[in-house]
């Protein structure tokens, strides 16, 4: 028996934390490994030498393909990102702050229609180069997006963000003193650029380029509707499960996870590691107003047209969901608006029931992560006890890996009876994609509520226990009232990001719980872009107001929790 | 209202060790001061009382209650924080009513009990306040009355004023005060500061690097350091390592060490534990306040009575500390300011007296004493 009462709690709450983690993060992985192992009924290294050595080298060349992409992916949202985080937070103009905030855009738009809604503005069809081709009377369209160049231009719009806001936070912290330092010693601007500014940003940028690169090495929307023939690896996990090969699958969501969770661990260890973060207190913001009128002008231009590119995607989105189908065939512009597809939308129940599924599965995944996350975070944040790291890393895995490992770690261990789904099988019935969206947003919630748990000072509980309270109303009446609003920025998130959830759900998914991303993709084949659109616009819709609440009344940027 | 009693109390983190052998009585209605640099073991202390530390070994027991293992929340002691830990979701009265609430409290009762506790300190027309509109020294206030209207036996104060500007403090400390004889409540306040501690305790324990060094009374702990860590943390002090000569009736003769010409003291002040220190004979010091020595014109016939040259003056207002040099020991000595004392200057010979009453023979422990 252990004496301690402290202890003895610790070990109540970290129980379940544990086993729902082992139960549904580890044991989905090791399934996933140990059916990689499996060769023609035997255990063997097999499937790993095919992989490597195979004739047709297709699964290698998706490997490189996926890092190649990767690397690209980190220059384009770099080039991007840094230098608007500098013109953003060092230079003041009109507009200034309205552009800094609208910067942050493209995390609007869900994945599946942000790539819908470039190839609407800039494929072969698209509006972009029809336009400019009618402009200028010319005989083909000027360019066009599609393959490497397609994937890479969504990854660089939707990912520059990363950069953008790493960046933004990194230069708000650099105490003014030291650049004013350097030039009291002598120094010219460029020089205290490189020498001092730079080297200061270094940890925002490597953070913010690990983590693009883990990131389009798990994208699987914008190369599933824009690669063509081009094979990456995340595409390949999906084309090998469809095709029946699941130790195949399984082989190539190893490796890919191992890709993954190697970069969270140097991650970690590069974040963990002693920098040299400023100790200043009270560093006030520090921008040089652009005094000279032209330049002052042309600053401001250049951001109007900035956002407007930021935003075509939506306004595409907006201007699709508008267009009633069957009535833009072959015309190059659309003709007619109304709102047929929204009344559809409520009105058939065939078309209404994606929605309605997305929006249900959504509410009991983001339940599972508000109680979940709250506990987990508690114990990591707030309690000592052995294990601490290996908890922390299994709570982060789901961030690293995948949302295809992710999916396919669930068919492996779901697609037979375990204890851990109560002697059921899962895989085929509606509850496998709740599961799914779960614990994809499990680091999200955690990491959210231990960003405010770190900030509440632990007097403030041991106050609530000196007056006489018990733990349990302590935690109810102090505790939860005061991260409530920072837990549920988070949670809102991940209730946004379930809904249009598509990499596990095209997946996993039936025909009882096909959820409106699946429905997006369905409507987007058979060239009903209207309805399709229609969907991602109540996607849309919804992500602004959860920005717009979670601003307004918690204070709190959500998106800081990306 | 109780006494507390912490009986060869040790207190480890892991190897290492933040409180060692502690033995400690605080009577009732006491108000007992911890004093000690940071890292020194009074805030650990302090939080085994409060229940937030079990103690590794030992017992800690208030009246004859055994209460080393009782949870915080059973303690029934009333603690204010170094940062005053109230709820940020909470106007002041619902702060100043949770510990009533968890006690389940009639409301009509409640209110009364709340309304008086905020009279007491003087906040009853903020009660419908946010706490986060409220200045430091009123959030202190809240934070006073919040551990007081549940009527604690003990009441724990963690560096309450360490927060505030010293004008503040100043006021606080009084309110402190008036508000502990008022409600004549046993408390214990944990502080670095020795002027508050001074001014504030009836009795006051030293600390450092875990271990209690003196227990006492202020004008004990200032007049009688049991040793020289005590005697420099508090207050300014002249230490001079010596050898004990020979023990007389009347006085000790000691030889103050590191000096070229011998110089012999006349020691005659009775110390705590005569026996036992004359027995550390190796390691010893003697110790004198600088408003002890006198500064003299002119050579005149008395004990300890030397020779020496200001080396520096000062001027601090009420007091003048001049630094007198004696065969290359520099003391202090600090004179009021009786407004004509130009006659201090650097270079000047002078005469000082260390009077034999005012000398005291302590232990040497930090090792690196002058």
């Amino acid at each position: 028996m252990i004496k301690n009462r402290d202890t003895r709690l610790t070990i109540w709450l970290l129980i379940p934390v544990v086993l729902v983690l082992v139960a549904y993060v580890l044991y989905p992985s090791l399934r996933t490994f140990i059916e990689s192992l499996q060769k023609d009924g035997t255990i063997s290294l097999g499937n790993y030498q095919d992989f490597f050595v195979q004739e047709s080298k297709t699964n290698l060349e998706a490997l490189w393909n996926s890092v190649y992409i990767s690397i690209l992916s980190v220059l384009a949202s770099a080039l991007i990102g840094i230098p608007l985080a500098f013109i953003f937070n060092r230079y003041d103009f009109p507009g200034r702050s309205f552009f800094s905030s609208a910067a942050i855009l493209p995390i609007v738009l869900p994945s599946l229609v942000g790539v819908m809604a470039f190839m609407f503005l800039y494929g072969e069809s698209g509006l972009i180069p029809n336009a400019i081709k009618d402009l200028l009377g010319l005989d083909k369209v000027p360019f066009k997006i599609g393959g490497v160049s397609g994937i890479l231009i969504v990854h660089a719009y939707t990912m520059y963000v990363y950069f953008y806001m790493t960046v933004s936070a990194a230069i708000n912290k650099i105490d003014p003193s030291l650049e004013e330092a350097a030039y009291n010693l002598g120094a010219n601007k460029f020089k205290v650029f490189w020498k001092v500014t730079f080297p200061l940003l270094t940890p925002a940028i490597v953070a913010a380029s690990l983590l693009v690169f883990m990131i389009s090495m798990a994208s699987f929307s914008a190369p599933f509707l824009l690669a063509g023939g081009y094979r990456v690896l995340s595409l390949q996990i999906y084309f090998s499960k469809i095709n029946g090969d699941m130790e195949i699958a399984a082989t190539q969501s190893v490796i890919l996870s191992i890709v993954s969770i190697a970069f969270l661990l140097f991650m970690r260890w590069y974040q963990n590691r002693k920098d040299y973060r400023m100790a200043s207190k009270g560093i006030g913001a520090h921008r040089s107003e652009v005094k000279n009128p032209f330049i002052k002008w042309v600053m401001a231009v250049i951001g109007i047209i900035g956002v407007l590119i930021l935003l075509l995607p939506h306004f595409t989105i907006l201007l699709l969901s508008l267009v009633p189908d069957g009535t833009w065939t072959f015309q190059t512009y659309p003709t007619v608006f109304n709102v047929e597809n929204y009344r559809l939308l409520f009105e058939d129940p065939n078309i209404f029931k994606p929605l309605r599924n997305s929006l249900l599965m959504a509410v009991i995944a983001t339940l599972a992560n508000l109680v979940f996350g709250v506990i987990a975070s508690y114990v990591l944040v707030k309690r000592k006890f052995i294990g601490k790291s290996f908890v922390d890393i299994l709570v982060m895995i789901p961030w690293a890996l995948p949302a295809t490992v992710i999916g396919m770690n669930l068919i492996f261990a779901f697609n037979e009876p375990s204890v851990f789904s109560f002697g059921q099988i899962l895989v085929g019935t509606f509850w496998i994609l709740p599961l799914a969206y779960f614990i994809r947003h499990i680091p999200l919630v955690v990491r959210s509520t231990n960003a405010v748990l770190e900030q509440l000072d632990d007097s403030i509980e041991e106050a609530a226990r000196n007056l006489g309270a018990k733990w349990f109303y302590t935690f109810r009446k102090v505790i939860l009232p005061i991260i409530m609003p920072g837990v549920l920025a988070g949670t809102l998130l991940a209730f946004i990001e379930s809904v249009g959830e598509f990499p596990t759900s095209v997946l996993l998914y039936t025909i009882i719980n096909r959820p409106i991303s699946i429905e997006i993709m369905n409507q987007f084949r058979m060239f009903n872009m209207g309805q399709a659109a229609a969907y991602g616009m109540i996607q849309i819709t919804l992500i602004v107001i959860v920005l717009y609440i979670s601003n307004k009344f918690f204070g709190i940027k959500a998106e800081k929790a990306l | 209202m109780a006494s507390i009693k912490i009986e060869n109390v040790q207190k480890a983190f892991g190897k290492t060790i933040a409180v060692d052998s502690l033995n400690l009585e605080i009577k009732e209605g006491e108000f007992f001061t911890f004093l000690g640099p940071s890292g020194c073991g009074k805030t650990t202390t302090l939080r085994m009382i409060a229940g937030f530390y079990y103690p590794t070994k030992g017992v800690v027991r208030f009246g004859d209650k055994d209460m080393t293992r009782v949870p915080p929340e059973k303690r029934n002691t009333g603690m204010v924080f170094q940062n005053y830990a109230l709820f940020p979701h909470m106007t002041v009265f619902e702060n100043v009513a949770f510990g009533l609430r968890v006690r389940k409290v009639s409301s009509a009762e409640l209110k009364r009990r709340v309304l008086d506790a905020l009279q007491k300190v003087r906040l009853e027309i903020y009660s419908n306040r946010q706490v986060s509109q409220l200045s430091g020294g009123q959030q202190q206030r809240v934070a006073l009355a919040r551990a007081l209207v549940i009527e604690p036996e003990i009441l724990l104060l963690d560096e309450p004023l360490s927060n505030l500007d010293a004008k503040l403090r100043d006021e606080m400390r009084v309110e402190i005060l008036r508000l502990q004889r008022d409600y004549k409540i046993t408390t214990i306040y944990v502080t670095h500061d020795q002027a508050e501690a001074l001014s504030m305790s009836d009795r006051i324990a030293v600390f450092n690097y875990g271990v209690c060094h003196q227990v006492g009374t202020p004008a004990e702990i200032y007049n009688q350091p049991a040793n020289d860590f005590v005697a420099s943390f508090i207050g300014e002090i002249n230490l001079l390592p010596v050898q004990v000569e020979s023990v007389q009736p009347e006085n000790k003769v000691v030889a103050l060490k590191n000096v070229e010409q011998p110089v012999r003291l006349y020691v005659q002040n009775k110390t705590g534990d005569e026996d036992s220190i004359l027995q550390t004979d190796d390691n010893l010091a003697i110790s004198i306040r600088p408003e002890a020595i006198r500064i003299l014109e002119a050579d005149e016939d008395g004990m300890n009575i030397f020779k020496g040259k200001i080396n520096s003056v000062q001027f601090f207002g009420s007091v003048v500390n001049v630094m007198v040099d004696v065969q290359n020991v520099l003391l202090r000595v600090d004179v009021f300011n009786t407004h004509e004392f130009g006659y201090f200057y650097q270079g000047k010979e002078v005469y000082v007296q260390l009077p034999e009453k005012q000398l005291r023979l302590i232990p040497v422990i930090s090792g690196d004493a002058p």
